[in-house]
């Protein structure tokens, strides 16, 4: 730990943005990643709010990972989660007021994506507070990378628009063209989820289970 | 991870490394002086061992899980008590914004300014369309409207007086809830708005979207003394209290329905008063709400 940025560390921040994705690899978070996927937006603010909730939730455990007793260290990580969602919330409320109506369930949904609790007990439990920290980083962006994709695409093709901005041309919904309202539906971000891991494992054989 | 602990025995000085340095770059002594501590991937496993309580103790678990909820408990109870005032007031504003929406003024930068100018006056009514309050209808909640408590605005855009009503109701998987502003004529729409706490995007979530709101602009509320506005599926069989539903968003649409027949309903003899401004005259309560409402008004002044 005598270096900010020793291996160890960069490994921590960089691995969970490809080669061990929270959502492609660990195949943690799969329920929020269906719901707020439609559109770009949502999707966008709810991977940086689960950055930030993982790197501080990681380091808040990290901190006290030594006193906490092992029997009802699930509970713990738990209340600590749930504690630093509920202020999260309460702030954006005070001050982003906008912002939180517009993920309204969504941030309460953060408490159950088990990409946190996964992070806590497979590394923050282990490690120190800089590396869990960097660790979180790594993941919560990790998660919101597959989240931006799949949103791109759902919205794209559900909706014609980006960011609520329509980007297909009406000269082709005149010519017969329709959204497709399946990309709208949950389904389909499983369809997609499966093809980004699809692509993902064909072009590294590395990760290619026997 | 192969890397090792080499302490110099003769100051302290700490390398990690696969070798012994071979001299110590502060007190020059030799790789000899050098000892193997432990390697530095172990280090982590060994701090547990150093605490001196048993964390494993029945005992410590329930002492640490009350300190863990007090401090929780304490943290959030301060958080939220911190910053509930400028939560209430981005919450007045939002509702501020949500009824000029209806009266299709949008994008304002100072809602309060521009709601204290447009709505002239926020009352409280009941179903028989009597006035109860003068003023304060802005400040009941939602969930406390019933019918003998409704609120209305009374809005001036233009010159021309506009009535809005706010409404409740159930979508698929939440609350939804919108406001009407309705033409002085007590019957033609003009404008409304829609919002939702948790419809699906790009399907239910279309109720809030300008393209299913400006359906109902023009539109009639009442025919024959009935509400009859409806949201529907394919061809209208009245043009003038329907509007097409959202494909996809059937069970949201029949909340959007079912909030219009509730919560109109309830302005139903507000909306007849002023259809037929003549008829309201031989009504008897007029002079009683009268008196009623100057009783109200100087109450609310007084607080």
């Amino acid at each position: 730990m005598a270096e900010l940025f020793s291996k160890k560390n960069k490994e921590a921040l960089t691995t969970p943005l490809l080669k061990n994705n929270p959502v492609t690899l660990q195949v943690l978070g799969i329920c929020s990643a269906l719901a707020v996927t439609s559109k770009l937006a949502p999707a966008v603010v709810m991977g940086l709010s689960v950055t930030i909730i993982v790197a501080m939730a990681n380091v808040v455990i990290s901190l006290i990972r030594n006193t906490i007793p092992n029997r009802i260290r699930i509970i713990i990580q738990l209340v600590v989660v749930a504690a630093l969602v509920t202020m999260v919330s309460e702030v954006l409320k005070a001050f982003a007021y906008d912002v939180s109506v517009q993920l309204s369930v969504y941030i309460g949904l953060i408490i159950t994506n088990c990409i946190l609790m996964g992070r806590l007990e497979a590394f923050a439990m282990q490690n120190g507070p800089w590396a869990s920290f960097l660790d979180g980083i790594g993941n919560g962006v990790g998660y919101a990378l597959i989240l931006v994709i799949v949103a791109f695409f759902r919205e794209l093709f559900g909706s014609g628009t980006l960011f609520d901005i329509q980007v297909i041309p009406q000269a082709l919904y005149d010519a017969g063209y329709i959204n497709n309202g399946l990309m709208l539906m949950a389904p389909m971000a499983f369809f997609l989820i499966a093809g980004i891991i699809w692509v993902q494992r064909a072009k590294d054989k590395s990760l290619q289970e026997d | 991870m192969a890397a090792k602990k080499y302490v110099c025995k003769v100051c302290g000085y700490t390398h990690e490394g696969n070798s012994a340095p071979d001299a110590c770059p502060l007190c020059k002594a030799g790789s000899d002086q050098f000892d193997v501590v432990a390697e530095a991937g172990a280090e982590q496993e060994e701090k547990p061992k150093k605490k001196g309580i048993n964390t494993n103790s029945d005992f410590y678990a329930i002492i640490y899980a009350a300190i863990v909820v007090v401090i929780v408990a304490i943290l959030l109870a301060g958080v939220s008590s911190a910053l509930k005032p400028m939560q209430d007031e981005n919450i007045r504003l939002d509702k501020m914004k949500q009824i000029l929406a209806s009266l299709h003024i949008a994008d304002v930068k100072d809602a309060k300014a521009e709601f204290e100018q447009v709505v002239k006056k926020d009352a409280v009514i009941d179903s028989n369309g009597n006035e109860k309050m003068a003023t304060g209808g802005f400040d009941v909640a939602n969930d406390a409207i019933t019918p003998d408590n409704l609120p209305i605005y009374v809005c001036e855009v233009d010159g021309e007086e506009k009535y809005v009503i706010p409404m409740t109701g159930q979508g698929l998987w939440g609350a939804i809830w919108g406001y009407m502003a309705v033409n002085s004529d007590g019957n033609s729409i003009y404008g409304v708005y829609f919002s939702h706490a948790s419809e699906t995007p790009g399907l239910g979530a279309e109720i809030a979207g300008s393209k299913f709101t400006s359906l109902f602009d023009g539109k009639n509320i009442m025919d024959g003394g009935e509400i009859a506005l409806q949201a529907v599926k394919g061809r209208l069989s009245n043009e003038a209290t329907q509007v097409n539903a959202i494909s996809g968003a059937t069970i949201t649409c029949n909340g959007v329905n079912a909030m219009l027949k509730k919560c109109l309903g309830n302005y139903k003899a507000f909306l007849a008063a002023k259809q037929q401004p003549v008829t309201n005259v031989e009504t008897t309560p007029c002079c009683a709400s009268d008196s009623i409402c100057s009783d109200a008004g100087t109450k609310s002044t007084e607080e």
